[in-house]
């Protein structure tokens, strides 16, 4: 995605609601043309303040945004052609789901025939062709969604914002509608900035995933870059399901790291965020990494440990370790023949590969 | 799952012990239902006994005509009899008239304590609504028919006039024998009325019983009633008008700064109806605050002579001087003042409650979507509030058709409103009878205001707060 413009630029973003602490601390960000961008982070994180500035409902406190090149700062939201699909939808209950798609071309004075044929047009592609009559009321959760991803293009933005827009719904009805909006965003070739708290969602719709916490950008990159390569400990425990390992530097070769936990144990581990000898680090282990009674000399990490809880998943069963002084390593073990052996309380080795251990900020 | 449930012979449904389902449901239920009556009888009762009960007792007042049919039963047979109503009734009508009073006369209670003399005065009463002078001619008559011969020996002595009455009663009083009188007792010989009502709309009923215009001389409700709607309207529109923008400044502001400006709003509310229209007197009469500030302030611009170019020489006046002072209190324009600002809060209240549940959402949407801030106010932001200015309408409407303080204290001769009327049959004219009506024409009025509001915008779009 390295499109030679970018659509959208955050340039040393800075707010703040209260002269006191920053929500938002420096915040870069390039959006190509596109794109489909989610800022994702816990609550509290700056995400949404982000959103809301580029929008134009927050004034930035410092720094610059700009669309199109064209800083943005002062110009009202009305003028700044965006579209938004809001938290709760925000569809106007006093007027019928035509009335709510029409709205924005009346105001940008559109004749009624185009008018009609556009709002049409839209209401058929997210497939509410015959709701047009109704009041937002009286249409499900789902379909209300759908009405608003619709009035939110119905008006050919250049970009589009997306505000935990699929929040309220179950999870059926949200798995489905992450779907239909990627299939939009390729099939119209828009822009889309996203914001979400759930990281499934994220890694299912996302071109890119800005990581979020503490008003801060922990790191901005595609989701197999997030889930595979974590530049910190945040990321990494964010992003997946994540064993931690505490521990401090031994020594530094090349790319691999020499950790000594701090039960004592001796790991191999990636260089990722680690720089020097002493330094305290944490040791980053996917679950579905972890091997169970490799063959000797397989992996260069290996431990004794002991069953604690096992936990039938149906395709997978989790197992809970002790190992390495930490007794809650969790490992996905596929359902396979070979694994049934396992009980609580048996001692087992485990194992895995360097690659596959990342050491990070401590 | 098989299907288990039992049926008997009429095809009914049974439970596991073979009780008809229903009946077994029905049980069940009792006590639930038995319980929920008990516990709404209290409130029904008050309800009986502080509404439905008085309430309803008044207004039957505004039809109820017989106590004049139980003093004068003979005289009104008679008046059924009656053909020509062009010329005197005879003989008979004028007799029936002395029994009726002789009979009525000698009424007693239970106790033995005598209440025809009372009975008789509050007919007479009656009769001088529908046609003044009834009153005294009646008692005048009463006490001519019932004064009895003291000189005779007999043991029930026998009464001074004798029949035939005609030209006696006549000669006593000659009101007797003019027409009017006599075909006036057409309003009043049935045990109901409407006469009350007529009265209240400025029409009564001729000898014939058909609803005619009183004379232009008598006529005064009909001003008073449109007066009373037009004050209503008016301080409607501008409670509207200034509580708007109030409460969307109460609904948009932080809670913290809202809370404060909502006591600000609040605290005319807690004080004494009195205090706050006395402040008004001080504030509006001629010599008041308003006026001398105006005199202070204002300054004067030219007086005297100016050359205008197409009406020649003319003295103009842009000096406000003692003469100019501007009545505004014990007139019209005081009862509009004062009730505007009693009554806010009645507008304030229930648009700020709905507007408070506007999310600020709606309005950043329509932004969003290319509205400017005054459109997006106009076409998403308003609409949404309507359910409050309906509710705020229909109360300050509702609370200000039937005033009566402030007009009383306030209003002057041309500001008074129906409810003052209705007082004033109340406590000095004691015609309950015109004031229950009247009060019922008022009813009348919210019960169809309110219908017409269901019919236009639907109450379940009312919110009260």
């Amino acid at each position: 995605m390295s499109n030679s413009e970018p659509l959208v630029k955050f340039e040393n973003v800075q707010k703040s609601y209260d002269g006191e602490i920053l929500v938002v601390k420096d915040f870069n960000l390039d959006v190509a043309q596109g794109e489909f961008v989610t800022m994702l982070g816990p609550s509290g994180s700056g995400k949404t303040t982000c959103l809301m500035m580029l929008a134009g409902f927050e004034p930035t406190t410092n720094g610059t945004i700009y669309l199109k090149n064209k800083p943005i700062n002062n110009v009202p939201p009305h003028k700044r052609g965006i579209g938004m699909v809001f938290q709760n939808y925000a569809l106007f209950p006093h007027m019928t789901v035509a009335e709510n798609l029409a709205f924005p071309l009346e105001v940008r004075k559109m004749g009624k025939t185009e008018r009609e044929a556009k709002v049409n047009r839209a209401l058929d592609m997210v497939q509410l062709g015959e709701f047009g009559a109704r009041r937002p009321m009286q249409l499900s959760g789902g379909q209300q969604q759908r009405v608003a991803v619709a009035r939110s293009l119905v008006f050919d933005p250049d970009l589009v914002l997306m505000d935990e827009p699929l929040g309220a719904l179950d999870k059926n009805l949200r798995e489905q509608m992450q779907y239909e909006i990627k299939h939009l965003h390729e099939e119209l070739g828009l822009t889309v900035v996203y914001v979400t708290h759930d990281q499934t969602e994220a890694l299912t719709m996302s071109n890119r995933i800005a990581v979020f916490d503490d008003g801060v950008v922990q790191q901005c990159a595609t989701p197999e870059d997030l889930y595979e390569k974590p530049e910190n400990a945040f990321v990494a425990n964010f992003i997946g399901e994540n064993n931690r390992l505490m521990g401090s530097v031994e020594s530094i070769d090349g790319d691999k790291v020499t950790v000594k936990t701090d039960s004592g144990d001796i790991v191999v581990a990636s260089k990722i965020n680690v720089n020097k000898a002493g330094e305290r680090a944490t040791l980053s282990l996917r679950p579905e990494r972890i091997m169970v009674m490799p063959s000797k000399g397989k992996t260069p990490n290996t431990y004794s440990a002991k069953v604690e809880e096992l936990i039938y998943h149906g395709d997978h069963i989790r197992t809970r370790f002790s190992v390495c002084g930490h007794d809650d390593f969790i490992v996905k073990i596929p359902n396979s023949v070979d694994n049934i052996s396992l009980k609580e309380g048996k001692e087992v080795n485990i194992g895995w590969m360097t690659e596959d251990c990342l050491a990070l900020d401590g | 799952m098989s299907d288990t449930s039992l049926i008997d012979s009429k095809g009914q449904l049974l439970t596991n012990d073979g009780v008809p389902l229903k009946e077994s449901l029905r049980k069940s239920l009792r006590r639930t239902k038995i319980r929920s009556f008990l516990l709404l009888l209290t409130p029904l009762l008050f309800l009986l006994i502080m509404f439905v009960g008085p309430i309803g007792s008044l207004l039957s007042r505004s039809i109820d005509d017989i106590n004049i049919n139980t003093v004068l039963p003979q005289t009104f047979a008679q008046y059924e009899l009656w053909e020509d109503k062009s010329i005197l009734p005879s003989e008979e009508m004028f007799a029936a008239v002395i029994n009726d009073i002789r009979i009525t006369h000698k009424l007693e209670n239970s106790e033995g304590k005598n209440i025809g003399k009372n009975l008789l005065g509050k007919a007479g009463t009656r009769m001088t609504y529908e046609y003044s002078g009834w009153r005294s001619l009646l008692l005048k008559t009463v006490k001519s028919a019932t004064s009895v011969n003291t000189r005779s020996k007999e043991e029930i002595k026998p009464y001074k006039w004798e029949a035939p009455y005609k030209e006696q009663m006549i000669k006593r009083d000659k009101r007797w024998g003019k027409l009017e009188f006599w075909q006036s007792l057409g309003a009043m010989k049935d045990p109901y009325t409407m006469g009350y009502y007529l009265n209240a709309v400025d029409l009564r009923y001729d000898a014939n019983k058909n609803v005619i215009q009183k004379a232009d001389h008598l006529k005064i409700y009909k001003t008073i009633w449109m007066r009373t709607l037009k004050v209503s309207l008016m301080v409607t529109i501008f409670c509207l008008i200034l509580a708007y923008p109030v409460s969307y400044l109460l609904a948009t502001l932080p809670m913290r700064i809202s809370n404060l400006l909502m006591i600000c709003v609040l605290m005319p509310f807690w004080t004494s109806l009195l205090v706050r229209i006395v402040a008004w007197m001080i504030m509006l009469q001629q010599n008041g605050v308003v006026n001398d500030t105006m005199l202070t302030v204002l300054p004067c611009i030219y007086e005297g002579p100016i050359n205008l170019p197409f009406f020649g020489e003319t003295n103009i006046d842009l000096c406000f001087s003692e003469e100019d002072r501007i009545p505004m209190m014990y007139n019209f324009t005081g009862t509009i003042i004062v009730m505007t600002q009693v009554l806010l809060p009645f507008m304030i209240l229930p648009i700020y409650s709905v507007m408070r549940g506007i999310p600020p959402s709606y309005m950043k949407a329509a932004k969003n979507l290319g509205a400017t801030p005054t459109r997006a106010f106009i076409r998403v932001y308003m609409p949404q509030s309507v359910p409050g200015v309906g509710a705020g309408c229909i109360l300050v409407f509702i609370v200000a058709i039937g005033y009566y303080i402030t007009p009383e204290l306030v209003g002057g001769k041309d500001g008074l409103m129906i409810g003052n009327f209705v007082a004033r049959e109340m406590q000095q004219t004691l015609n309950w009878g015109l004031a229950a009506a009247m009060g019922a024409i008022l009813l009348a009025a919210v019960l169809i205001l309110y219908w017409a509001y269901d019919r236009l915008i639907g109450i379940d779009n009312l919110k009260m707060g």
